[in-house]
């Protein structure tokens, strides 16, 4: 199936938006706006690419390049590039549902309309994508969750959710990578790090990665 | 060595911050208005981005442990160094054992402090701007407190009793508590109301006190969209301004989350971030639509201007 052209938008004095967007989010497009972030780095006047939820930012110097330019640079890339490429990394992600550290594990299992076993089965079982990395450093936006398992986010966002909050966020699952204000809903907690600002490679997940989550214990 | 005598928290040890790594989610961080930063550190010879200091909360007092030079620019203060007193953008010497005092702005909001050399605190992910946000960089990740003592790497910088100052009537922040940013229109620009498109460009907006290094909110009139709009979270840039569901717009900045998912009304160009930078709690913004080649044509004027500083302040880059 064919991936449509992109909406390109000028996003700010040398940053170009361009959306794939329709509706839903897609694996297919995702795969294309990773090889297009990739590949647009190797042009003339591109700073850096930031591969959002079927949509990429394009930053680019405006006195080195016109917004046009690169913009028609773009569009080619998006119908040219390779998108069968990107080969990431999996990682096991060991998580304790629920306890001190998920206080809404049970919450969620009641609006799934499951036992918290049956939810945490599933959380569990399904393999998830990291579509993209961003919000704050090295929050994994991830593709991947059962639908049944859904959960829109909070009315009101807590100030804060600890490092290492394990979350569910709409259609969404997510990992806080520090502590921070979130609208999310915790359903466990794992050790591992995702963000480690000394580290050699700071941030532990990469768009492209895939990610299964072992059950490390489990209270309701 | 400096030793800090007066401060808040929200000073922090900035640069020019670690771009290139949004899709990471690192924002840009860095200083507010990192030409004020820039200046200040060429009037010392230093490279612009040497880290020093800037100063939200005033007043800010520190003291010398060695002899050095410090510029001050930014925010139109009364400096005073001993019982000396400076206007800001100026470059000064300071003796060991005396002290420095940057008072509460006349106009504008945030001051840049450059030393000697430049403040010696480790290089975290390519900066050392402290990313308030995230807990890193600057001293210790977070914001300055009275008794904290910073290093400064190895400098000769002679400077006159007098200092030397730059000439910058250009920047000199709005004394009126207005100001006024040049905007393009954002890709959902046409999502808007046609009385919301009107009032973002002809009505005033205030700073409100929700206003730091991620982000001002602004209050005004309520900015309505035709159909409600759900977007996929996307990457953005200092200067977006998203309008959430409230109607009241936020205009993100240096440490904004790099991707977000409200629409995006305007953004302001980036030749004009620093006035934001120096618009305070309480100033009145208005906005004026520009096109793009306008914003790059401002940006390269802007670029003009730093070069010429550099140009001027040290010879050996002086071309031909």
């Amino acid at each position: 199936m064919p991936v449509a052209a992109p909406r390109i938008s000028l996003a700010g004095s040398g940053a170009l938006l361009l959306d794939a967007a329709q509706g839903a989010f897609s694996d297919l497009v995702q795969h294309r706006v990773w090889a297009v972030a990739k590949a647009a780095l190797e042009l003339e006047g591109v700073r850096e690419t930031v591969p959002g939820m079927n949509n990429l930012l394009v930053l680019f110097d405006p006195l080195a390049l016109a917004a046009t330019d690169i913009g028609s640079q773009l569009t080619s890339l998006w119908t040219e590039a390779d998108a069968t490429g990107l080969v990431g990394r999996q990682h096991n992600i060991p998580v304790a549902y629920g306890g001190a550290g998920g206080e809404d594990l049970a919450g969620w299992a009641v609006h799934c309309g499951m036992t918290v076993e049956e939810a945490v089965r599933r959380h569990s079982t399904a393999t998830y994508t990291v579509a993209a990395v961003g919000a704050m450093p090295g929050f994994p936006y991830l593709s991947g969750l059962d639908p049944k398992l859904a959960w829109a986010r909070r009315g009101t966002p807590r100030l804060k959710v600890v490092e290492g909050a394990v979350i569910i966020g709409g259609a969404q699952a997510g990992i806080m990578p520090m502590t921070a204000p979130s609208g999310w809903h915790i359903i466990g907690h794992t050790e591992v790090k995702l963000f480690d600002p000394g580290g050699e490679t700071p941030v532990l997940l990469r768009p492209g990665d895939t990610i299964r989550f072992d059950i490390a214990s489990m209270e309701a | 060595m400096i030793e800090i005598l007066t401060t808040g928290l929200p000073n922090t040890v900035q640069d020019l911050g670690r771009p290139g790594r949004l899709a990471l989610g690192v924002s840009h961080g860095g200083a507010m208005d990192g030409q004020a930063l820039a200046v200040a550190n060429l009037m010392l010879g230093n490279d612009a981005t040497a880290a020093g200091v800037e100063v939200a909360l005033h007043p800010f007092r520190l003291r010398a442990h060695v002899d050095t030079a410090i510029a001050v620019t930014g925010a139109d203060c009364r400096v005073t160094v001993g019982d000396r007193p400076y206007p800001s953008w100026w470059a000064m010497p300071i003796h060991a054992g005396e002290t420095l005092a940057v008072e509460a702005p006349r106009a504008g909001a945030r001051s840049y402090l450059a030393f000697a050399g430049g403040l010696d605190v480790p290089v975290v992910i390519g900066s050392r701007a402290t990313d308030v946000k995230g807990g890193f960089g600057g001293l210790n990740g977070g914001g300055l407190s009275r008794g904290d003592r910073l290093a400064l790497n190895p400098a000769q910088c002679l400077l006159p009793t007098g200092g030397i100052g730059a000439a910058v009537d250009e920047r000199r922040p709005a004394a009126n508590g207005r100001t006024n940013l040049r905007v393009l229109p954002g890709a959902e620009f046409d999502a808007f109301t046609p009385q919301a498109q009107s009032a973002f460009i002809e009505a005033e907006w205030t700073v409100t006190n929700d206003a730091n290094r991620m982000g001002y909110r602004l209050s005004g009139e309520t900015l309505s969209l035709v159909s409600p709009l759900e977007l996929l979270s996307h990457g953005i840039v200092p200067g977006t301004v998203q309008v959430p569901s409230s109607g009241q717009p936020i205009i993100q900045l240096t440490e904004a989350n790099t991707c977000g998912g409200y629409p995006k009304i305007a953004t302001v160009i980036e030749a004009d971030l620093w006035r934001l930078a120096q618009a305070p709690v309480g100033a009145r913004l208005r906005f004026t639509l520009v096109s793009g080649e306008e914003a790059t044509e401002a940006l390269g004027a802007q670029r003009r201007w730093l070069d010429s500083f550099a140009t001027a302040l040290n010879p050996t880059r002086r071309p031909g």
